[in-house]
């Protein structure tokens, strides 16, 4: 599923059911298991003149982070933040998982500063 | 209860992009509870959409490091293989060569004098110090002595050259008594685990033998070529595999792969390696061992159905010829063979050999193979298939074809085959499985350009061909560092090294830009930058995003393309920058005939010698260098000024510096 990859890529953010529902637009009638870059690239222009699937912005990122840690420590801890990726929303999976905590905390760590960890991952995107 | 659930999702999907704190009607989802769960779902979707969103960008990226790497290794193949052309054209004219040293124009034509040195006169003479402080091997061998070794390679001890010698004189014994294909049996007992190229990464090898145990009578492998170059362990990977094939017979197969041959070990490292680590009498190694690569068998069929071969084929390979032909006849894929076969009806391709005037060779025609037969092997060791039917010249790499699934499809059903499984290429999961099923890549050098740029893998095949693949990746630190840090340690090295290549051809990039620029302000757009970036270099790559990382762009997207050399630039030993941009571009090269040149490896070429040989180089290649900067370049080298030049210190002034290195750089360099 490297479509998902390419797309996101490009700067747009569908979640995982959004994504599903492009895929669905541009594969195959046969499930192949490839997609024609034909049928994908008609698809894909729109998506980017449309702007659709902007992605989230770094308040909204951090609002999110908050509602999770309501007592407003500032940081959550490791377990919590597992919870609520591999079990709410469109869970993780464990490749995901690990790795998102990989940058996050360090092996010895148990507690994920949010408002640093957002603000280095921001930095190393631009 | 899973409907339930995924309803709600899709309903606050809807509601994601308002942020975590747009409050829902508490009814809108039944039998979810409160705001502030929906709320954590709400936030939990949020976070992890930019994740992947992030981590998408960071595999695009890994992506396209990789295929930097990529295209420029495959665009010094190439280079290797034109090299050979170079080599005809040189000893056509070279008299001087000819006539003082007949033995360089039989090595470059494929007919090495005839080594009649006894196995006895070459190891009799060498003891084994009191001293010497790594591993003892026992002969007749045994499986202790495969541990004995690596323990001691595990522990960074050098084999004894002794051993190394008896080691390989065995080899070459046994080998010559294999057929140039093996054929293997599985039974349900026992899996067959076939690896692809290892280059000299000794930590994989040790890897897949801590998971997968070591080879035995139980537990066959087969090893698909490339086992040496790059890596920095090239020579103890073969110890342990010519070991393990001395106790175990066809239970451990190897196949030749494009890099064990002589010419391409001078380019890649394995040539340096040997001699480095054995001073006194690594050349004897790397003759003998010549002969042991040009017999190692060409591939290994499992069962009758698959077939194990480490670059792939074209549409006219035939398996029924490759099973007869005299495999050691070919040893480098950059000597062409000498065409006095009848069925050379059609035209002689221009680097398929031609015969100087006036060379003597010595042996008989039948020393060599036929044009026919060599180009078959090249086939089989280069090639790489493709999603495009038909087959086409390999014009990346230089040598074999691409080849498509109907080639495949055609090959199999004609032999009876059901699979091909071939090495030879970098794949980022290890392992890729492409043409319906049929073809196979195995890889199992992990970190190959870079540590993090992919992973190795290895297959087990069982009875009734069922296959098993596995995957790994050796990591320095005892956990993996996060995906951003592997990202951009690769990345930044990719475009380090696209940059000096980039820095090679400044002067014809410069031009190339300026004839674009109509208006001469300094500025050309994105499309004609990338236009020229890919005509010049020869690199397939995509240019507009790296655009970020080479050159600067204004406000109106168009490119400042000076600022392409900005920041790297090569030291000079010489004035003039064409010369030395030249120098540079070909150091490879020059390097390599040097070292042919040089038989008798002793560092050292005469003045005469290399003047002619430069003046060739440039006419062949068509470089404008003025006679006067040669004679000038040739001083320079000249070190001594004994007469004689010592190419390689000669090279080692040609660096690239980059500018935000911090290592600085001691200006040593020429008198």
């Amino acid at each position: 599923r490297e479509i998902g990859t390419i797309i996101r890529s490009l700067g747009c953010c569908p979640n995982e059911g959004e994504l599903h529902d492009l895929i669905a637009e541009v594969e195959e009638e046969e499930p192949t298991g490839y997609i024609r870059f034909e049928k994908f690239l008609p698809v894909m222009t729109n998506i980017l003149v449309e702007k659709r699937y902007r992605p989230i912005p770094e308040e909204i990122l951090l609002q999110a982070f908050e509602v999770l840690d309501p007592t407003k420590r500032g940081f959550l801890s490791k377990e919590e933040l597992i919870k609520y990726m591999t079990e709410e929303g469109e869970p993780f999976s464990q490749e995901e998982m690990e790795e998102m905590l990989s940058a996050a905390i360090g092996p010895e760590s148990n507690f994920i500063h949010y408002r640093d960890y957002i603000t280095m991952m921001v930095i190393d995107e631009n | 209860m899973a409907t339930t659930k995924m309803a709600t999702t899709r309903w606050l999907h809807a509601q994601q992009r308002q942020g975590p704190e747009a409050a829902p009607s508490g009814e809108a989802w039944g039998s979810h509870g409160s705001a502030r769960c929906g709320r954590a779902i709400r936030a939990a979707l949020i976070i992890q959409n930019w994740y992947r969103g992030y981590r998408a960008r960071l595999k695009a990226r890994q992506r396209y490091a990789l295929t930097i790497f990529q295209s420029i290794e495959y665009a010094d193949e190439q280079g290797q293989l034109q090299l050979s052309n170079f080599f005809s054209f040189m000893l056509e004219n070279y008299v001087h060569i000819q006539e003082k040293d007949p033995t360089l124009v039989n090595r470059l034509f494929g007919c090495a004098p005839q080594d009649d040195r006894g196995r006895q006169e070459c190891i009799g003479i060498i003891e084994v110090p009191e001293s010497y402080s790594g591993p003892r091997l026992q002969f007749p061998l045994n499986t202790n002595s495969l541990t004995i070794m690596i323990e001691a390679f595990k522990k960074q001890q050098i084999l004894h050259a002794y051993y190394v010698l008896e080691i390989l004189f065995e080899t070459k014994e046994a080998m010559k008594q294999m057929p140039n294909f093996t054929h293997i049996r599985t039974c349900p007992t026992k899996e067959i685990t076939i690896c692809g190229d290892l280059h000299g990464k000794l930590e994989d090898l040790l890897l897949i033998f801590s998971k997968n145990g070591l080879p035995s009578g139980y537990n066959p492998y087969v090893f698909n070529g490339d086992f040496v170059d790059r890596g920095k362990y090239s020579i103890e990977i073969l110890m342990i595999l010519f070991v393990s094939f001395l106790l175990f017979g066809d239970d451990l197969c190897l196949n030749r792969g494009n890099h064990e041959d002589f010419l391409m070990n001078m380019r890649y490292g394995f040539t340096k390696e040997v001699l480095s680590k054995y001073k006194i009498h690594g050349k004897k190694i790397l003759q003998v061992l010549e002969e042991v690569f040009a017999w190692l068998p060409l591939g290994t069929i499992i069962d009758d159905e698959i077939l194990i071969m480490h670059g792939g084929i074209s549409e006219s390979t035939d398996l029924n010829l490759l099973h007869h032909i005299e495999r050691n006849k070919m040893k480098s894929v950059l000597m062409p063979p000498v065409p006095m076969d009848k069925d050379s009806g059609t035209e002689t391709k221009k680097n398929k050999g031609h015969v100087p005037r006036g060379v003597k060779l010595s042996g008989s025609p039948s020393d060599y193979l036929t044009k026919h037969e060599w180009e078959q092997v090249i086939d089989i060791l280069w090639s790489d298939p493709r999603g495009k039917r038909g087959c086409y010249p390999n014009t990346c790499r230089g040598g074999g074809c691409y080849f498509g699934p109907d080639v495949t499809s055609k090959f199999l059903n004609k032999n009876r085959l059901k699979l091909l499984i071939r090495s030879h290429e970098c794949k980022p999961e290890g392992y890729e499985i492409c043409h319906d099923g049929k073809v196979i890549t195995v890889f199992s050098a992990s970190n190959y350009y870079e540590e993090g740029s992919n992973r190795g893998a290895y297959i087990k095949v069982g009875f009734c061909t069922t296959l098993r693949f596995f995957q790994y990746q050796v990591t320095k630190a005892t956990c993996l560092r996060p995906l951003h840090q592997r990202v951009n340690t690769i990345e930044s090295s990719a475009i380090r090294i696209l940059k000096e290549r980039m820095v090679s051809r400044k002067t014809d990039l410069i031009r190339s830009f300026q004839l674009q620029d109509r208006t001469k302000s300094g500025k050309i757009s994105m499309g004609q930058w990338a236009f020229s970036m890919e005509n010049i270099l020869g690199l397939n790559l995509p240019w507009r995003t790296l655009s970020s990382h080479l050159v600067l762009t204004d406000d109106d997207g168009n490119i400042d393309y000076m600022t392409c050399f900005h920041d790297i630039h090569i030291q000079k030993p010489v004035k003039e920058a064409t010369l030395i941009e030249t120098l540079y571009r070909y150091r490879s090269d020059l390097q390599i005939i040097f070292n042919v040149i040089d038989s008798d490896h002793s560092g050292l070429i005469s003045m005469e010698e290399f003047h002619s040989m430069w003046k060739l180089f440039c006419s062949h290649y068509n470089l404008h260098i003025g006679d006067s900067q040669v004679d000038e370049l040739a001083e320079r080298m000249d070190l001594n000024k004994d007469g004689s030049i010592d190419f390689n210190e000669f090279l080692k002034a040609f660096y690239v510096i980059h500018q935000l290195d911090n290592l600085s750089r001691s200006n040593t360099q020429l008198a």
